[in-house]
């Protein structure tokens, strides 16, 4: 028991880890937005049930922490996104193509014709 | 094993103290404030004293941020992005 | 076994921190950074659970729940005023 617990954490730090190279490597804003925010978020996940798996007495809070990391994480990495695209952040050169600018023209026609 | 965590945690207190220093940009400057309560908090786990990481948390990361925020707001500055 | 794991768990887990403390330090943009220290929250989180483990006491986990409440207020409050300024 004590081995499958240990084990759950170190995939959970593994992608940790993973989510910090991330967001070392990558070319953009918002290529390292994603990369640290979801890699992180299963990484916190999978520590918390390893724990949960050593003290299943303490699962209850852990629970709870579990419920508040992956209900505001999307929140705000969401918010710091679109904040970001509000504020004409630069893309990479290899970016092909950006629906969010396309529907905010198409929005604008409309507006303007209607 | 203890000490050698300790002494990793305040350089990285130290690096964000100096970097909020030395950065132009005031948001950033900010952040990195922030970064600084961050390993404070971390710091006193380490040391055995989680109320005092409570409140640490609780102001330096949340209420101070906000106050350096409406203050911007207020006055006019902030910084190119 | 479990605990020589556990500390390579650890070990991993600092030199995440150290990756995301060196793209605060060297960030071209503004979101760069506040992506950055939005991670390092994050994983100061699973930092201190693990540390609770690691020392045995329940107590630490209160910290990392303050910390899961809290941490996303300052992110949302500094994307409003980038989005409001712009």
């Amino acid at each position: 028991m004590e081995l499958i617990g240990s084990l759950v954490i170190l995939v959970g730090a593994f992608f940790l880890f993973s989510a910090g190279l991330g967001l070392l490597r990558m070319p953009d804003a918002f290529t390292r937005i994603q990369a640290g925010t979801k890699a992180s978020t299963l990484g916190n996940i999978l520590v918390l049930v390893g724990l949960g798996i050593y003290h299943p007495d303490w699962s209850a809070k852990l629970i709870l922490v579990a419920y508040f990391v992956l209900m505001t994480n999307p929140l705000s990495s969401h918010a710091l996104s679109r904040a970001a695209h509000a504020i004409g952040t630069p893309m990479a050169a290899s970016t092909i193509t950006d629906a969010l600018r396309d529907a905010e023209n198409a929005h604008k026609e409309e507006g303007g014709a209607g | 094993m203890l000490e050698l965590l300790v002494i990793l945690v305040c350089a990285g207190i130290l690096v964000s103290g100096v970097l909020a220093v030395c950065l132009g940009n005031l948001l950033a400057a900010m952040i990195s404030a922030g970064l600084a309560s961050l390993f404070a908090a971390v710091s006193y786990v380490l040391l055995a004293a989680p109320d005092v990481a409570m409140a640490e948390a609780a102001i330096g990361s949340g209420l101070a941020t906000l106050i350096f925020l409406y203050t911007m707001r207020r006055t006019g500055s902030g910084g190119e992005p | 076994m479990a605990d020589i794991i556990l500390r390579i768990a650890g070990a991993l887990i600092f030199m995440g921190i150290a990756c995301g403390v060196v793209r605060l330090i060297i960030g071209r943009t503004i979101v760069d950074r506040i992506v950055a220290i939005d991670m390092l929250t994050v994983i100061s989180i699973s930092l201190i659970a693990l540390y609770a483990h690691l020392s045995g006491r329940f107590v630490y986990i209160d910290v990392a729940l303050v910390y899961g409440l809290l941490s996303f207020l300052a992110v949302l409050a500094i994307a409003r005023f980038l989005e409001r300024r712009s």
